[in-house]
Parts: structure tokens; sequence; C-alpha cells
């Protein structure tokens, strides 16, 4: 047993002083001091998710704003999907792309009507910021949004939470957004989350924050919820973790993202890496990511060898353990010969090979409103 | 009632007669979460004092467990392997990993007892 070092000079978010107030244990993450559980712990908080509503803080992400002339199709000179096409308060997944293929960031794209609003990863929010400085046409203007927090709204019975606050939410589908008012505050909301839950995602003042977020907890059917939990909440729903999962050496071919980017766009191309992802889309690639189901009870974790046949056919990016299935749970890439779901392989897991099998995505079946 | 006995890494160790049995304390417990497997070793496997004995997996990571005294495993408990929660419900009682054959008893002498234990977690705070 080892002591984890105490965290230093790192950012906070809006509502760090509620988190100590609710008992978080707190740890370094992406360069701020984050809620990696609360009294209740991870399996509790994962599992109040899937059945009622969790409140994630997940103000550490980067928001900000395209504005200016024809902010779409700037942006698309930067990432594989269709943004020209996404209608007025519609939101969309991609990802930055480099020149070569790979990936530099993943984030949501929503038509704003006048603008276009962004969320990106934390931990690549500054180098975000300095590539749509560096590639954006003069046009284009881009507004960091600082002094914004961001809520994350997950759960089953999430709209019957916000409902109360704002009817109108009940009626917004998946990935839709709308200017709310919650609790006299304007507030940028999408239909969206990361746990393969239904919900929202809530753009707010940042010194509005802490009392919209204790309102919300107020509900009986609110609960807050750690980093801890959301990693395995995405993980449940085969959702991308950038930095595990897709990199600057996976290309969003390999990554399985393929529905992700537009029709016109792969047949035009004309963002970074194009001729990689093309020539991806028409012969396929060597490896892919998949599901893997381990066996036993042992987690699999990030960075576990894969095997079949006595050599080595890929990688774990992500694993862990599944509260909603109970067991372990992981996913990783493996050589596109050995993606079948059911295909057997084994596991390098301190010395030991582990059985386990290649299997769909997601491992829980996501709940989205799609209206 | 035998008396408990801790390393900096917060392992446990209590003797009866020539027999110890090991876990981990409630503050590691604590700082784990919840627990959901247990690597536990064969009976008969000999193992030296630091070195690793188990290793116990949380929610978030894998974190090795090291025997506090060298010897060698003569039980394991496998009630962990349906029940890995024991280790956060009763980590001094239920929740033991191993028991184990003491090569050198001396070597308990360097371990914490209850009170300084208590005060070395506190100064982790």
């Amino acid at each position: 047993m080892t002591s984890s070092a105490p965290s230093a000079d790192l950012k906070t978010t809006p509502l760090h002083a509620l988190h100590r107030a609710l008992g978080a244990k707190m740890v370094p993450f992406a360069g701020y001091d984050m809620p990696v559980q609360y009294p209740a712990g991870i399996l509790a908080e994962h599992l109040h998710t899937r059945a009622a509503v969790g409140l994630f803080d997940v103000s550490h992400m980067g928001q900000l704003r395209l504005s200016g002339a024809n902010p779409a199709r700037a942006l698309e000179t930067l990432v594989p999907a269709d943004i020209v096409s996404l209608a007025p308060m519609r939101q969309r997944y991609t990802q930055f792309t480099d020149e070569n293929g790979g990936i530099l960031d993943d984030l949501m794209v929503t038509n704003a009507g006048d603008h276009l609003f962004l969320v990106v990863n934390a931990d690549c929010k500054d180098a975000d910021l300095a590539h749509l400085k560096a590639k954006l046409p003069a046009g284009v203007t881009m507004t960091p949004l600082p002094d914004q927090a961001l809520l994350a709204l997950q759960g089953p019975k999430a709209a019957a939470v916000l409902a109360r606050f704002a009817p109108e939410a009940a009626a917004m589908t998946f990935m839709s957004a709308a200017t709310l008012t919650l609790d006299g505050v304007a507030c940028f909301v999408t239909r969206s989350g990361y746990t393969g839950e239904d919900g929202y995602e809530i753009s707010i003042p940042a010194e509005k924050v802490e009392a919209f977020a204790r309102r919300l907890l107020d509900q009986p059917e609110v609960k807050p919820i750690g980093l801890g939990a959301r990693d395995s909440l995405r993980l449940e729903a085969g959702l991308c973790l950038y930095g595990h999962d897709i990199d600057t050496t996976t290309s969003p071919v390999e990554a399985d993202l393929v529905w992700s980017i537009g029709k016109r766009r792969r047949a035009e191309g004309g963002f970074p890496g194009a001729a990689r992802i093309q020539r991806e889309l028409k012969e396929g690639t060597g490896r892919k990511r998949v599901g893997i189901l381990p066996e036993g009870r042992a987690p699999v974790r990030d960075g576990t060898e894969l095997i079949a046949g006595g050599r080595a056919i890929g990688k774990v990016t992500s694993g862990g353990f599944g509260p909603s299935l109970g067991g372990p749970v992981a996913m990783g890439y493996v050589e596109t010969g050995m993606a079948k779901i059911g295909q057997s392989l084994e596991a390098m897991v301190r010395g030991k090979a582990l059985p386990a099998r290649v299997a769909a995505l997601p491992f829980v079946k996501t709940n989205y409103y799609r209206g | 009632m035998s008396t408990l006995r801790y390393t900096e890494e917060h392992e446990w160790i209590r003797v009866d007669g020539d027999t110890a049995t090991i876990g981990i304390s409630p503050y590691a417990q604590e700082q784990l979460g919840d627990v959901v497997f247990v690597d536990l070793p064969q009976p008969g496997k000999k193992v030296e004092k630091g070195k690793e004995v188990a290793v116990v997996e949380s929610v978030k990571a894998a974190s090795e467990v090291y025997a506090p005294a060298s010897g060698e495993v003569v039980a394991v408990n496998g009630d962990l392997s349906t029940e890995p929660a024991k280790v956060n419900s009763d980590p001094l009682g239920a929740g033991w990993f191993v028991k184990m054959k003491l090569a050198n008893k001396a070597e308990l002498d360097g371990l914490m007892d209850q009170a300084a234990y208590d005060a070395y977690v506190k100064g982790l705070h």
C-alpha cells in the first residue's frame, strides 16, 4: 500500500468549496483539484446515476465560442464532422485531427444560432485554443469562456428534475440545445453528457453555479458524483477518454468513430489528415478499438497487453470495474482480424494470462431521449 | 486478545502462536475506496518482508500489499473472491488477506503498535 501525495499548485473550479463541504475526496486531474468521489463512494455514485440523477462538476473542461464569418465552414477545416449542415440548436461530436490523421482532442460542437459553442477536454484546452488561434481564418473570432461553469446532470430522472426549473427542458431531444432560465439565470443547456444516460450539460455563469448546484442537490433524486464514477460510467457506455482511448497515434477510423464523420466530409475531405482517413475508410485499418470483457473478476487496466495464439495482438486503453455489470470491463485496440465480437483472447495481468473476449460496445444500453 | 502491528504502507499483522494474519488497515481501505477484487497468492508461497504478498483492486486502481514479515503463506481468505467488499466493511476482521507461518518473529519489532500507527496516520493529513 502506498499513499498519494497531497495536491499543490492546482487550479480550482467555482464549485471547489462546495465539493469540500460535501466531503469529497479531492485529487489532481488535468491541472485541477477535482472531486474523485464523495462519501457515498464510486460504486454507489455510479449506480445512483444509472437509477436516478447524478450531478457532475465538469467546469474544468474548456468552453469557447466561434463567431464571425461562417464559423462552421472555418471549423470544418479542422474537424472531420459535417458542421455546415448542423441545424440551429443542434449539437455534434467530433475530433480535432492533425496532419497525420491522429486525434488532437475530441469535442462537442453546438450551432448556437449566431455562433458555434464548443466544449473541449480540460487537458487539451490550452493546446486547442492555440490550435484554433493559429488555424482559423481572420474573419472568425474565438472567445474562450473562462467565466462559465459547466454542470452535467445525468440519469433517467434528469428530465423530471430539470423540468421543475424550466418545463421546456423535458421536450428537448438528445443532442439539442436551448437557452433556459434556470433559477433566474440564463443558461446554455444541451441534452447530452458522457455517461450513456439521458441528461443535460448546463453552461452557467461561474458566480451563479454554486447556488444552482445547491438547488439541484436539494432535489431528492440528485446526488453529487465524482470523477471516479464519471470514468466508470463512460467506460460502460463505450465512450472514448482522450489520452487513453484516443490520442495523436489513433485515427478516428481506428477508434471506431466513423459514425461521427459526415458523408459529405468523407467524400470531400478538406480536414487535417483527410488523406489517411479517406484511405482507411476505403481500405480499412490494421487495428480497431473494441470492447473487451474479461471472464474472471480481476480488473484489466489501461496498458494491459492482449494476446491470442501466443502473440501480442493489442493493448487495453481503458479498463476497470463496471458497477452496473458487476464485473470487469475494458476497451482497447486489437488487430482487425481479432476484432470480431466473441473473439477469445487473453489479457496479461501481473504475469498471468486471463481469459477475455471481444464484446459489443456499449456494455450498458444507452438511455438517450430521442423524442 | 492478540495485538496488531502496522507497517508504514498500512498493512496490519496479528500473531497467534506461530501463525500471523495479515490485512490492510481501516485507513488503507478508506483511501482505496470500494474494493472489487483481491489477487491472493497460493498457499505454500514463500514471501520476504516488504515484498508483495497480494494485490488489492479498487474501482480506481490496483495496489500492492506487502508482507509485514517474512514467512510462508499457509492460508488465504477465499471469501474475498466472491465478497471483496469485506475488505471495506471489516478490514481488521473478515477482510483479512493471508495467514503466514513466520520465519523470524524478531522482524515484528520494527513495526508500529496501535498508538504509534494512529499517530502516524494522523500525521498524514
